[in-house]
């Protein structure tokens, strides 16, 4: 009879922790849930900077993949006393011998503007500039036309330009007839074709293509390519890369710039998401807020129920019971706003993203990172106030109300 | 009001029909008791507390505020440790007990009842009585049908799903008493358990009380009223922390003046 082996301290099976760990949440709901909204916005902010940037980056970035990583792309750089290079006429010739390249298309720039008439005055150039292009240069770069027809052998000697699509919008045409012309270098030249934005190739959207034989013809170009266009084996584009300079102009390699745009556009969908720092950090401030919150509400709670922590300690329970309580209380408090956060942000997200008809991502770094650390904050912000109930004496607790 | 069970059956609770040979050990045991509490002055609630109680009786605390009754109930529930002296629950002594020990005697050995009654609004009567085995270790389908079974022998049999705030305070008393009833405690004790409850209503808890006591359940009650002290089978009267009285022991005679006719409101602690 006196054996203390009997006296046995029993765990609390999960589902009774679970059930005791509402009692507080269920019995004053409006308080629960004012201080779980503390959490709710600061993981709702960090969900939606995360979910927007990335879904602003992923449709580009889709893009880019579709368009394909292996464009490289070769320009005219310059001299070692500052003057615009030239690149050699037969440098399209020589890169298209290396191996693993697949296709080399060219350009060349033409001086000279290109207006919708003579009477637009001289000084409203638009930005846009004429080039030469080879007659696979779409190919090669990653675009199609959107209306009409490209360059061909017999156009390209002719009179006819082709737009690129910006070129397009700004001259204000956006649809092709027959006979229609745009005033180019003091002549007129007719529009074939109007092209899809380029994306891999900026330069192209914003010109008038004509075709080489035309431009030495009529517009007095030298010959000379300014930026060739070059694919190359997708696993040999580093390699490429690095014959590039010596075999578009082997007496002056350094005269050449070499770029591959799909890398710097990587680069440029990861920059825009640089200054979500600053929001994230927004955020973060909010949690912390909020896991000052529910350490405040526990703290008053546990103070408003001794009478329930004296009683639980009269039926039993130890300091180790009353610990756990209210240290899942505070997590299970956390952890909705942090659910409920991770909702708002998902469809802050998906409102916003399909407005702009963007891809909707939703990194899991973000809505698990949210939920994560909303438990982390509950656990932090209870363990005080749990520790707390846990040191109260049964009798305190039970008689001096 | 019927103590059988929904089943029909007395139930075989509180260890009341085992005894121990002859002399079987006292279930409570109070030796030399002690207890200062440390405030500047130091407060002495109890000096030199002795007595023991046997399985199965109905003992009644009864003395004026400061007598140190609270104080000696919370030794005996182990809630608290003597100064000096010693505590014997079941026969296992309370010092020599951790704190975990102690929650544990308290979870499967030792219920209690108190004034506030203080049950769980949020839950029915129920699963407010189940709470009574929840540091048992008991699984909850069967805390539920231990909670019925209790329900029944305190006549609430009829509204397990109701919600306390639904029930009167007599109703609400017997609720709490159940939860007391349904680990099959060795011991029970009951801190002022009619304090806030009308005359009638404190009379049939009484009754409750000498029912239980009829089917072998050990309880203390504390009250500060010497009419309901009166009723119980012993009664033990307390003055400055110290006994001045026990009806257990035949040469004794009460210092104190004969019971009121009537007395009513809570006791006042200090």
């Amino acid at each position: 009879m006196t054996d203390t082996a009997t006296l046995e301290v029993r765990k609390l099976r999960p589902s009774d922790l679970g059930r005791l760990s509402t009692v507080g949440l269920r019995t004053r709901k409006l308080r629960a849930g004012l201080s779980a909204l503390g959490i709710a916005i600061g993981v709702a902010a960090i969900v939606a900077v995360l979910g927007l940037s990335s879904s602003a980056s992923a449709g580009l970035l889709n893009e880019i993949s579709s368009l394909g990583t292996n464009l490289l792309v070769v320009q005219n750089g310059q001299t070692r006393f500052g003057q615009t290079a030239e690149l050699p006429k037969a440098a399209p010739a020589m890169i298209a011998r290396i191996n693993p390249v697949t296709s080399v298309e060219e350009t060349g720039s033409v001086t000279g503007n290109a207006y919708r008439s003579p009477l637009i005055p001289t000084i409203d150039t638009n930005a846009l500039s004429i080039a030469t292009s080879s007659l696979g240069l779409l190919h090669t770069v990653g675009t199609t036309v959107a209306q009409g027809s490209y360059l061909n052998a017999a156009t390209a000697r002719e009179p006819v330009a082709v737009l690129g699509a910006a070129a397009a919008q700004r001259l204000g045409i956006d649809r092709v007839f027959p006979g229609e012309r745009i005033w180019a270098d003091n002549m007129w030249f007719y529009v074939a074709g109007i092209l899809k934005p380029a994306v891999l190739a900026p330069a192209v959207d914003s010109s008038v293509l004509v075709g080489f034989p035309a431009a030495e013809h009529y517009l007095g170009f030298d010959g000379h390519p300014t930026t060739i266009y070059v694919r190359a084996q997708s696993g040999h584009v580093d390699a490429v890369d690095n014959l590039l300079g010596a075999t578009a102009n082997p007496q002056n390699p350094n005269e050449v710039d070499v770029s591959q745009p799909s890398a710097a556009l990587v680069a440029q969908a990861d920059a825009q998401g640089a200054f979500d720092d600053l929001f994230l950090g927004l955020g973060a401030v909010a949690l912390l807020v909020g896991a000052v919150g529910v350490a405040n509400i526990m703290i008053i709670s546990v103070l408003e129920r001794r009478s329930e922590i004296g009683l639980r300690r009269a039926l039993g329970a130890t300091k180790g019971h009353i610990r756990v309580q209210f240290l899942a209380e505070a997590v299970l408090l956390a952890l909705l706003g942090g659910a409920f956060g991770v909702g708002i942000g998902v469809l802050a997200t998906a409102v916003y993203a399909s407005s702009r008809h963007e891809l909707v991502v939703i990194p899991v770094l973000a809505w698990a990172g949210g939920i994560g650390a909303a438990i982390l904050i509950g656990a932090v912000a209870g363990l005080w106030p749990a520790l707390r109930a846990a040191r109260m004496s049964p009798t305190q607790a039970l008689w001096s109300m | 009001m019927t103590l059988m069970t929904s089943a029909g059956r007395v139930p075989e609770v509180f260890g009341a029909a085992r005894v121990d040979g002859d002399r079987p050990r006292p279930l409570l045991e109070v030796d030399q008791v002690t207890k200062v509490y440390p405030s500047e002055p130091p407060v002495t609630a109890l000096r030199g507390v002795s007595f023991t109680v046997a399985r199965g009786e109905l003992v009644g605390f009864v003395g004026p505020s400061g007598s140190g009754k609270t104080t000696l109930l919370h030794l005996m529930g182990t809630l608290d440790r003597p100064s000096s002296g010693h505590v014997r629950v079941t026969g296992l002594d309370v010092e020599q007990l951790s704190d975990r020990e102690l929650a544990a005697l308290r979870a499967t050995r030792i219920g209690f009842v108190f004034q506030q009654f203080f049950l769980a609004e949020h839950q029915s009567v129920l699963d407010n009585v189940a709470d009574g085995l929840l540091y048992a270790g008991v699984p909850q389908a069967e805390r539920r049908a231990r909670a019925l079974d209790a329900l029944s022998m305190v006549g609430l049999e009829g509204r397990p799903h109701a919600r306390p705030n639904q029930l009167s305070g007599g109703q609400r008393q017997r609720v709490a008493i159940a939860r007391a009833l349904v680990g099959s405690p060795a011991i029970v004790f009951a801190d002022e358990p009619t304090g806030n409850l009308d005359q009638a209503t404190g009379q049939a808890i009484l009754g409750l009380f000498e029912d239980l006591h009829d089917l072998g359940v050990t309880i203390v009650v504390i009250t500060h009223d010497r009419d309901i002290a009166a009723r119980l089978g012993r009664r033990i009267e307390m003055l400055d922390g110290q006994i001045v009285f026990d009806s257990a022991d035949k040469a004794a005679v009460s210092p104190m003046p004969a019971p009121r006719a009537h007395s009513s409101g809570k006791d006042h602690r200090p």
